[in-house]
């Protein structure tokens, strides 16, 4: 743009090229190492000078990942979380976010400040009166619990995202279903709920995501090692360490990454904006 | 209340009951604990006892420790990742080769759950069997190797590495999203008229980057003091106490010991220090969605 010569013009760019690589080294490496970990016989990971690449590479890890009970049932246990969670999450935005968008009423500051004032609080502010009122009606301790904190703890943000997307909805095309006999919650249904599609699809990935990620509350709110989710119980396997063990925990942790990379590269238009609405924590 | 309001209400209601149950009052009830001797057990009375919480927090060491810790933990990875973050925005706001590769790679640190983001550094930290020391050993930098994460003086600097790698493909997206949002005629024009480099980026680039930068660099504060899983996977808050974050303080006081009532009022000067710090944003933000 400005008037350089093409020398520094090409100084410019190796610079650029050198900190690029620099950045690619950095974010990667580990990540390398860790799929490396993931395919190495216990044997090879107690040797003295590890490798970057495995020598006798082995799915033995990846196996044992899978049938130790623990893994495989807290994965179940994260599955069944997050699914749950996202799905009530969506189900209960839906209509709150277009009454929020189409009606006047006193509750739209409240509702859009809480998603700013609740990323406030550290959460442990939170859970010991969470944790006090689940014990009272004996949800401590139980699946259903923790869903109705993810619940409540997506809710805010889903609410925010939706009435996005029902802003994009022309309200003639609900108007011309209420002429042709419609009830109003048959124009939901029917008629915004499909043109939605997408924002519900983007809201519970998002919703589910955090709810397979999250790890304090399930800590807290979880005891039976029955019922704790992946990362509690990946967790707690870095407290039994032994050299050997770290093969499985190296598996363990990719496949506990894989749904919500999966998840990411599906709304990687939507994560910048996300992000400014506080949704999506680092 | 006309049908439209009813209509209305009967839509926001089933949304905002959980909410309200489940996070506006446990919020509340968590402030006003931290102003009582609440315990865990069966049956524990609870008394208000005023500021005698706080009284105790300013004695005791182990909570100056962890406020320090938490202090230089959210400052430097805050700073390092928005520094990094917009050098790395505008290098991949240019034509480059491998700028997908970037774009791509960002999503893995972001959307790793915390924890295994912690278990990976800890492998990659290992003492014997980590990449670090490992690299260290075949590039003839042998005599640098440490137990990372076990070393008095290297806990802390380890733990913030990590924090900055989980953090800042989120920042580096977030500030390269602010930067194509600025407009390019604006900069060429700006060019054109024989404005330099420096000059163009605060007269063009920063207004219009300055509420995005404001937003991710508040949040990633507030993240980051009130960050957990990370820190507990990684070093449990050790050696000594060196990376004892004050959210892992926090939640040893109450689940380990009991101590309700204490844990909550670290919890509120926790809220105060980031509404000190960050209240100019936050009313700025509220104004916003009123």
């Amino acid at each position: 743009m400005s008037i350089s010569g093409p020398k520094t013009k090409t100084f410019k760019r190796i610079g650029q090229y050198t900190a690029l690589a620099g950045y690619l080294v950095f974010l990667a490496f580990p990540l390398v190492w860790l799929i490396s970990t993931s395919f190495k016989d216990p044997r090879e990971l107690v040797e003295l000078h590890p490798s970057l690449i495995p020598r006798h590479p082995t799915l033995q890890n990846y196996v044992t990942a899978f049938t130790e009970q623990d893994l495989a049932r807290s994965a179940l246990n994260s599955l069944i979380v997050a699914s749950a969670s996202a799905l009530l999450t969506v189900l209960l935005a839906l209509p709150a976010a277009y009454a929020l968008v189409r009606f006047r009423t006193r509750l739209s500051t409240p509702i859009l400040g809480w998603v700013l004032v609740s990323q406030l609080f550290p959460f442990v502010l939170l859970v010991i009166p969470l944790f006090l009122i689940l014990k009272a009606v004996a949800l401590t301790d139980t699946r259903f619990g923790l869903i109705v904190v993810y619940v409540t703890w997506s809710l805010p943000f889903a609410l925010w995202m939706l009435q996005g997307f029902v802003r994009g909805i022309p309200r003639e095309l609900e108007e011309a279903a209420a002429v042709d006999g419609a009830s109003r919650l048959q124009v939901l249904r029917q008629v915004v709920a499909p043109l939605l599609a997408p924002g519900l699809v983007a809201t519970s990935l998002f919703a589910f995501i955090s709810g397979w990620n999250e790890f304090f509350f399930a800590l807290v709110l979880l005891k039976s090692p029955e019922l704790a989710t992946l990362p509690v119980t990946l967790a707690r396997f870095v407290g039994v360490e032994g050299i050997a063990r770290l093969g499985p925990l190296a598996a363990g942790s990719l496949l506990a990454t894989l749904p919500s990379l999966v998840f990411f590269a599906l709304l990687q238009r939507r994560l910048a904006e996300g992000s400014l609405a506080g949704a999506v924590k680092g | 209340m006309n049908r439209d309001a009813r209509f209305a209400y009967s839509l926001l209601i089933p949304a905002l009951v959980p909410v309200a149950a489940l996070s506006a009052a446990p919020l509340i009830r968590g402030v006003f604990l931290g102003f009582t001797d609440a315990r865990a057990g069966r049956h524990q009375p609870i008394h208000v006892t005023g500021l005698a919480n706080y009284q105790k927090l300013l004695e005791d060491e182990q909570f100056w420790s962890a406020f320090k810790v938490g202090l230089v933990w959210a400052f430097a990875v805050t700073i390092c990742q928005f520094l990094l973050g917009l050098g790395l925005a505008s290098l991949l706001n240019q034509p480059l080769r491998l700028r997908w590769l970037a774009r791509t790679l960002a999503l893995v640190p972001w959307a790793m759950p915390p924890v295994v983001v912690g278990i990976m550094w800890k492998l990659v930290y290992h003492p014997d069997a980590g990449l670090l020391n490992e690299a260290l050993y075949r590039t003839g930098l042998g005599g640098l190797q440490h137990n990372w994460l076990g070393d008095f003086t290297t806990a802390l600097p380890a733990v913030i590495l990590v924090g900055i790698w989980a953090g800042l493909p989120q920042t580096t997206i977030v500030l390269l999203a602010g930067l194509q949002g600025v407009q390019r005629e604006l900069h060429e024009a700006a060019a054109v008229d024989g404005a330099g480099a420096a000059r163009r980026f605060r007269a063009v680039t920063w207004p219009a980057l300055a509420p995005v930068v404001l937003a991710i660099t508040s949040l990633d504060f507030i993240w980051n003091f009130n960050s957990f899983g990370l820190v507990y996977v990684l070093t449990g808050g050790g050696p000594g106490g060196r990376t004892m974050l004050p959210m892992l303080f926090a939640y040893e006081e109450a689940f380990r010991f009991g101590h309700y009532g204490y844990a909550a009022a670290l919890g509120n000067v926790m809220v105060l220090v980031i509404l000190v710090l960050l209240g100019f944003y936050l009313r700025r933000r509220l104004k916003e969605a009123a």
